[in-house]
């Protein structure tokens, strides 16, 4: 059979193979964690503080307990009994489960109830009652750092959590002393919250006879979870061989199914106490207003360079405002992620970065809303001043993009900020981007529309992403290196099943790892059964966020099936009774140098490894391997948008966006393009519209989705979408991972674009989310609104 | 609390049950009936996940309490494919990837299978604004409008 015919039917790289996940999916058949019902099971739900700080001075649980139903009413003190009041967070800080007399932020969990069902634990906690008292609030972490503020922790000598800081500081200050053009703008990336459909929850049960714990759980990294929790309970008894976290079905996770939260702690100690099952499920407001939020950046962002626009020096200098305690989800080695990437896609002489951490009133989080660690944060910055900087010198915003890119033949390319970038071609990315949507007849267009008074906004972004955590050498979580893991075993009679310590939320894992298994051993895809979430039986690994399931992960994968392949190579020729070195392999087969007819296939190959395998071999087909990535990937690409402002409301229409991305090798287009659509959209959603904000109690705004804004059909653009493919050099399939570039790189088109339509009344920034209301504000500040 | 007798046909099967009166339509699915095809999303009925059909028309279950569907027909997700053959509209969010982690689905299937109903051919703009009422947080709704675009077709020619 000719090689190109084998390769499709084995559905391997390249491939639109449709999705395997999808049969339950479609039929409603999922099994998502608040779909599970264990016989006896109770309901935990949590009573949450109305207050962002205050005193609790008592919890009066009399009418609780008289609520036909509830069982216990669960607080700080029960919890600190066991020691199990506090968690470490995963940056090594400390969280409260439950409190022993204080609360830091408005809807801390205060106390648990237990109860037989949903409604009647919830109405247990509306007969809790307590009394608290108030204390004053800090809200802005600048306000936070001045001397007398008000002190959010009580065991930290400030509000102040650690300074972080990268780069030569001597060389940019001279440099910014010696340049004939500086730029600097403020620039706010606001709190928001990745909103994922389904809320987070868990069913802990914990067996008595056998001591051991089962947790079906929301999680995007169940074995670093399973470590986690041992721990944190090890003195209690609970060691890891005792317990088994099943992250089932996940409705969406975008780095908020990552950390561990309190409400999980509680069901296990709740299911412990009581020997029966415990579910806890958040509702929507719970989700919005004390998960982990995403970004809060206050960046004050600087660039310098020449008249003629070549840049030579960046300096960003950044408050993180981290809430209550640092519960970012990071490398641990990062506290600041790797915002570091903020050189972007250019060539800099020199750059300095420093950011501080600050504790306020306000939940905990920065964990990465759809994205690899403050990348979005890093990027929105260099894309919004590259802008500036062009329009400064008067330059169009692509011509100077052109010319200061890194160029194709200087990868791989050593950033000023020490990233070694792997490849790119982040002209071509630009070039294409710019012939999809008819740049030049576009800034034509503008010029004659201004000329009318009619305000429109072309914007680009040529974003460098930092994916794929990551060499062992520098990333860890809590300790453990940031490789990840396939195990394969194909069986007797040729089909496969592969099991990885990642976990899918909906990237389709269980179609595409496939693929590249089928790809590698030629075993059709459809014969390749992928299974994740399951500590008790998938390998070991760091999970599923970062956009690392590809780069790391999926790399394993390549590397276990040629670890196969190379067994398979020794059985057929035992089989073919030829030398091995005279074999030689084509999808599926391996064959006799010279005599292609004599070959032995995948399967009569799998067949005989059980059946018929050589002397002193040991019998069977199957290879695990847990891969350390050598480098990170650099995904780009290059997006631009064209918006429209109505100068009656300050609407900003979005009426075309392009984007080119470049990912490396797509293992399946139909999925890659899924993944960027989804992306664009949350990237468009804080560009534009959501936002949590507080107010100065420490009151969220933003708890339910009337308050908090995602975008439905109607908002969304229609996005059109193209490709440059520039292969990772160090990734075994050349994939770079793709699930997050849209979301980190179209926000600053969006505000590059309607910054662009007002520049010339002299806008230089404007914070997203951008909404129609700021903006009027804009028009109206500089006599540019119209009346209807 | 007092208990109301009620009798609602979902997906064709008559079920009878002794509700409390402040039970969601959405929780007598899942927690009485163990259907667990529609989902909940949040709670200020935005987001659509609880999508089901009530006499037909599109409605969100958490909004709905289990007694205001007594004596109605009530389709869910799980009715949607008849003697094992996909509803069109299922074939469509696989055929054409409108579906990501699945979760908004089940709503996004049963509201569009009623938009159809009710306007067989309808244009984009249409599309985007009859599922306006259901969040996806995956897809970007690209590939969901093109799969009611599908659906339509296949519906068109019978299938």
């Amino acid at each position: 059979m000719a090689e190109a015919q084998i390769e499709s039917k084995v559905h391997g790289l390249g491939h639109s193979r449709k999705r395997v996940e999808d049969a339950r999916f479609i039929r409603g058949q999922g099994n998502y964690i608040d779909d599970f019902k264990l016989p006896g099971m109770l309901f935990l739900d949590i009573v949450r503080s109305p207050y962002a700080h205050a005193k609790i001075k008592a919890i009066h649980t009399e009418k609780a307990m008289a609520t036909p139903g509830v069982l216990a009413v669960i607080d700080g003190p029960t919890l600190q009994k066991y020691n199990v009041h506090n968690m470490p967070t995963l940056m090594s800080d400390t969280q409260m489960v439950l409190p022993i007399d204080t609360v830091k932020y408005q809807y801390q969990e205060v106390a648990a109830v237990l109860a037989t069902d949903r409604y009647t634990a919830a109405d247990g906690v509306a007969a809790v009652e307590v009394d608290y008292e108030p204390l004053p609030v800090v809200v802005d972490p600048f306000k936070a750092l001045e001397p007398g503020a008000v002190k959010v922790r009580d065991d930290k000598e400030s509000n102040h959590i650690w300074h972080w800081e990268w780069g030569d500081k001597a060389v940019a200050d001279q440099d910014f002393d010696n340049a004939e053009v500086k730029v600097k703008e403020n620039i706010y990336i606001p709190r928001i919250h990745v909103s994922s459909i389904e809320t987070c929850g868990c069913v802990a049960k914990w067996d008595p006879v056998n001591t051991h714990l089962t947790l079906w759980m929301t999680t995007q990294a169940p074995h670093a979870i399973r470590t986690v929790v041992a721990l944190i309970t090890g003195h209690l008894g609970l060691s890891e061989e005792k317990i088994r976290i099943i992250s089932p079905d996940i409705g969406g996770g975008f780095g908020g199914k990552v950390p561990a939260y309190p409400g999980y702690v509680i069901a296990v100690a709740a299911s412990i106490v009581t020997g029966v099952p415990v579910k806890w499920i958040e509702d929507r407001t719970e989700n919005l207003a004390a998960d982990s939020f995403g970004r809060d950046y206050h960046i004050t962002a600087e660039l310098a360079g020449k008249k003629d626009g070549t840049l030579t020096s960046l300096r960003f200098k950044t408050i993180a405002d981290h809430g209550y305690t640092d519960a970012a989800a990071n490398p641990s080695k990062f506290p600041a992620g790797l915002f570091h990437i903020c050189t972007g896609s250019y060539t800099f002489h020199s750059a300095f970065v420093e950011v501080d951490g600050v504790y306020t009133n306000k939940p905990p989080g920065g964990i990465a809303y759809r994205c690899s660690f403050r990348v979005t944060e890093a990027v929105h910055a260099i894309e919004r001043m590259a802008d500036v900087f062009a329009h400064e010198v008067g330059m169009d915003p692509a011509e100077f993009r052109m010319k200061n890119f890194v160029k194709p033949e200087q990868f791989p390319y050593k950033s000023a900020l020490g990233w070694e970038y792997d490849s790119g071609n982040y002209e071509g990315a630009l070039r294409k981007a710019m012939d999809m949507i008819g740049y030049e007849d576009l800034r034509k267009e503008q010029e004659e529309k201004r000329a009318r008074g009619e305000f429109m906004g072309i914007g680009i972004s040529s974003f460098t992403e930092i994916v794929g955590a990551g060499p062992s050498k520098h990333f860890d979580i809590l300790g453990l290196k940031m490789f990840d893991s396939c195990e394969i075993r194909v069986h007797p009679t040729g089909k496969a099943i592969a099991r990885f310590g990642t976990k899918s939320q909906g990237q389709g894992h269980e179609t595409t790892y496939a693929q590249i298994i089928a790809e590698e051993l030629g075993i059709p895809a459809e014969h390749i059964k992928v299974e994740e979430g399951d500590t008790d039986t998938a390998p070991y690994g760091l999970g599923t966020y970062a956009s690392r399931s590809t780069p790391v992960a999926g790399a394993a994968a390549a590397i276990a099936s040629r670890k196969i392949r190379d067994k398979a190579k020794k059985i057929a020729a035992h089989l073919l009774e030829a030398n091995e070195d005279d074999l030689e392999w084509e999808t599926g087969r391996f064959f006799v140098k010279g005599s292609p007819d004599q070959g032995k296939t995948i399967q009569e190959i799998a067949f005989a490894a059980y059946t018929n395998h050589p002397q002193g071999m040991e019998a069977g087909l199957e290879a695990v391997d847990y891969y350390d990535p050598p480098n990170l990937t650099y995904p780009f690409g290059s997006y631009i948008c064209v918006v429209d402002i109505d100068r009656g409301t300050g609407q900003v229409k979005i009426r075309r966006f392009v984007a080119v991305d470049d990912c490396g090798v797509r293992i399946n287009p139909m999925i890659v393009e899924g993944q960027i659509h989804g992306g664009l959209t949350m990237g468009f959603a804080p560009a534009l519209m959501e936002e949590i904000t507080y107010d100065e109690n420490g009151n969220i705004h933003g708890a339910n989705f009337m308050d908090y804004l995602l975008p439905t059909a109607v908002e969304t653009p229609k996005w059109e979408l193209g490709e440059t493919v520039t292969p990772s050099p160090h990734h075994p399939i050349g994939a770079k991972g793709v699930g997050e570039s849209a979301t980190v790189g179209a926000p600053a088109a969006i505000a590059n674009a309607v910054v662009d339509a007002l520049w010339h009344l002299g806008v230089r920034n404007i914070d997203i989310p951008i909404t129609a209301r700021k903006v009027w504000e804009v028009l109206n500040a500089h006599g540019a609104t119209l009346e209807e | 609390m007092s208990k109301h007798h009620i009798s609602v046909t979902i997906n064709g099967k008559t079920h009878e049950a002794d509700v409390e009166s402040r039970l969601l339509l959405v929780h007598f699915l899942r927690e009485n009936l163990n259907m667990t095809g529609t989902h909940i999303g949040c709670d200020t009925t935005s987001c659509g996940a609880c999508t089901v059909q009530l006499n037909g028309k599109p409605v969100k279950s958490c909004t709905v309490l289990a007694v205001q569907a007594d004596g109605m027909e009530v389709k869910t997700v799980e009715g949607l494919a008849s003697n094992g053959k996909l509803h069109p509209i299922q074939e469509a969010f696989h055929e054409k990837h409108g579906l990501q982690c699945g979760y908004c689905t089940p709503g996004m299937m049963m509201t569009s299978s009623a938009l159809l109903e009710q306007n067989p051919h309808p244009t984009e703009d249409e599309i985007r604004q009859g599922i306006s009422g259901n969040l996806c947080r995956c897809t970007g709704y690209t590939n969901i409008v093109k799969a009611v675009q599908y659906a339509a077709d296949k519906m068109a020619e019978g299938g």
